[in-house]
């Protein structure tokens, strides 16, 4: 069963075709790679899923439903959450905070004016699970502006989780980040497979071919190639357009 | 706890003092006194509500004033046509700045930064020209109140209950704000100040927060100029000038930016300076405008922002900050 299908998906920049033609079958529960070098047009392909880039031409289908004319908080209410590759939390906001602004923000019940926000049970412990989920529990009360890049990377997941998603766009999760810590948020992201359908587009290759159940490669914009992970490694133009530098 | 110094014990001690106000004007004979803390009140009230607009949300409401004059015709127009009832005057007052807020934010609140400030600015002066065209309700001149808002036997025209009024209506919108800020929707508010975009991603919508919060804000400002119409008995288009709107940001950010305290820290220093230094010398501005210069530069959140380098209550753990906190 599919979760996310493009249908010719088409995004221009002046003459310029950033996304061309892009159709993807996304099944319920895969966990799906995005690769391709970089100006391939990764970022612009996820900014039209989650709904900040409208799409110029095509379809956008999640759960059997045309989300393509919906704005980012609709489709994020739908169960689409997205992270950044350019790290996106409160930073005035401590690590709890961030997390429970997401779970209130998820069950719609952020339009309250009195009691404290960091009052509501249900809220927290959603909060709470998802840092240990995304193993920041030790840092809760610490402000987000005051976190170390990795961990900002994994209050980004965090705060994706607490909304509960069913499909969860990750841009870059270990853009930068050290041996160790994507390491461990490889771990994590094996953790969280099966349980939520993932786009994940990701320049780490070690990574992608751990976790992806299957890897589509974008080439100019245009997806070149969907396969499993040995169907990629095997590929004789993906090798030379992508993968030839490890080969060689 | 033990000091009275102590930053936690600012707003009620603030509160405590201006409840004293009236009594001690009275025992030293010096009645004007009343009237012209109920300007600060008034004051404060406005500054408040333009806190939540502008340190809460992020949004430079360079138009306030016209919720202020919205508030102050509430009265004076239908005053001017024989209706002396209170209950009308603030229904009308809270129904029109609210409305005319909705319309002011909806289209504002399409633009940011610079162009939000010039929309919001444009707005006002629409409403200041608007009230000087209508020469039957005195024009540029203003209009006087004709008959003072009358709550049942309550009579906002004479100073002491006007001024118990605006003390009532200023603690409730404290004590709000103080909750406000830390409620969801404050938090939420907050957070699009921070990250519009991670706002919008986890649900929320950036755009609806700030326009409720601008529809509040204009509202409570607009009770600001109800109280403030029977203070003078008197409503001119100059209430709505583009220098009232500047001066209650600068009480703000004076006061202290997106705190509880600080708007009405910033009214009592912003006015109480005001009337000193007039005192002193004709050419007060010469000094008070460097001190504006001297606090905007000294302190990120003004007064606020230096009473939290106060010396602590000797213990080890750090107290949360005034700026942060509930205070």
């Amino acid at each position: 069963m599919s979760s996310l299908q493009t249908e010719g998906l088409v995004k221009r920049y002046g003459a310029l075709l950033v996304t061309d033609h892009v159709s993807l079958d996304i099944r319920a529960g895969e966990l799906h790679a995005v690769i391709g070098p970089n100006g391939a047009g990764k970022t612009t392909l996820i900014n039209q899923l989650s709904g900040e880039l409208p799409a110029d031409e095509g379809r956008i289908v999640f759960d059997g439903q045309d989300i393509s004319a919906l704005p980012v908080h609709q489709r994020a209410r739908a169960g689409l959450l997205r992270s950044y590759q350019i790290t996106s939390i409160f930073e005035e906001f401590s690590v709890t905070e961030n997390a429970v602004l997401a779970a209130l923000a998820a069950k719609r019940s952020a339009w309250r004016f009195w009691a404290p926000m960091l009052g509501d049970v249900v809220a927290r412990e959603a909060a709470a699970a998802a840092l240990t989920a995304a193993g920041l529990a030790t840092h809760a009360d610490a402000l987000a502006g005051e976190l170390a890049y990795g961990q900002r990377r994994q209050l980004e997941l965090a705060m994706a989780l607490t909304a509960q998603p069913k499909f969860l766009l990750l841009d870059e999760p270990m853009a930068g980040m050290s041996v160790q810590e994507s390491a461990a948020v490889t771990t994590l992201l094996r953790g969280l497979k099966g349980r939520y359908t993932i786009l994940l587009v990701e320049h780490d290759m070690d990574a992608v071919f751990a976790l992806a159940d299957r890897i589509s490669v974008l080439v100019y914009g245009s997806v070149m190639f969907t396969g499993t992970p040995d169907e990629i490694r095997a590929h004789s133009e993906v090798r030379a357009v992508y993968l030839g530098e490890e080969t060689a | 706890m033990t000091s009275l110094l102590h930053r936690s014990a600012i707003v009620p001690l603030l509160f405590a003092g201006f409840a004293a106000v009236p009594f001690v004007a009275t025992a030293i004979e010096q009645p004007f006194w009343i009237s012209f803390f109920a300007r600060i009140l008034i004051y404060a009230i406005a500054a408040s509500a333009l806190n939540l607009a502008l340190g809460y949300g992020g949004l430079v409401s360079f138009g306030h004033a016209l919720f202020m004059g919205l508030g102050s015709y509430a009265v004076a127009l239908p005053a001017f046509h024989g209706i002396a009832s209170g209950w009308v005057h603030l229904a009308l007052c809270i129904i029109a700045s609210s409305l005319i807020a909705l319309g002011v934010g909806a289209i504002s609140l399409r633009t940011s930064g610079m162009a939000f400030i010039m929309i919001t600015l444009a707005f006002a002066q629409m409403g200041y020209f608007l009230l000087v065209s209508l020469k039957q309700y005195g024009g540029d001149d203003g209009l006087p109140v004709a008959a003072t808002s009358q709550f049942g036997s309550v009579d906002l025209g004479s100073t002491r209950p006007l001024y118990a009024t605006a003390l009532v209506v200023l603690a409730l919108v404290t004590w709000w704000m103080a909750k406000l800020r830390a409620a969801p929707f404050g938090m939420a508010l907050r957070g699009a100040r921070q990250n519009a975009r991670r706002i919008n991603a986890i649900g929320l919508e950036a755009r609806r927060l700030r326009l409720v919060a601008f529809v509040i804000s204009g509202a409570i400002c607009g009770m600001s100029g109800l109280l403030l119409a029977n203070l003078n008995a008197f409503a001119s288009p100059s209430s709505l000038a583009w220098t009232v709107s500047g001066e209650l940001i600068v009480m703000v950010v004076l006061g202290g930016i997106g705190t509880v305290a600080g708007p009405v820290i910033g009214a009592l220093v912003f006015l109480g300076l005001e009337e000193v230094l007039k005192g002193l010398t004709e050419h007060w501005m010469v000094i008070f405008g460097p001190l504006i210069v001297v606090m905007a530069l000294v302190g990120r959140r003004g007064i606020v922002g230096l009473i939290d380098l106060w010396p602590r209550a000797p213990r080890a753990a750090a107290p949360a900050v005034l700026s942060e906190g509930g205070a």
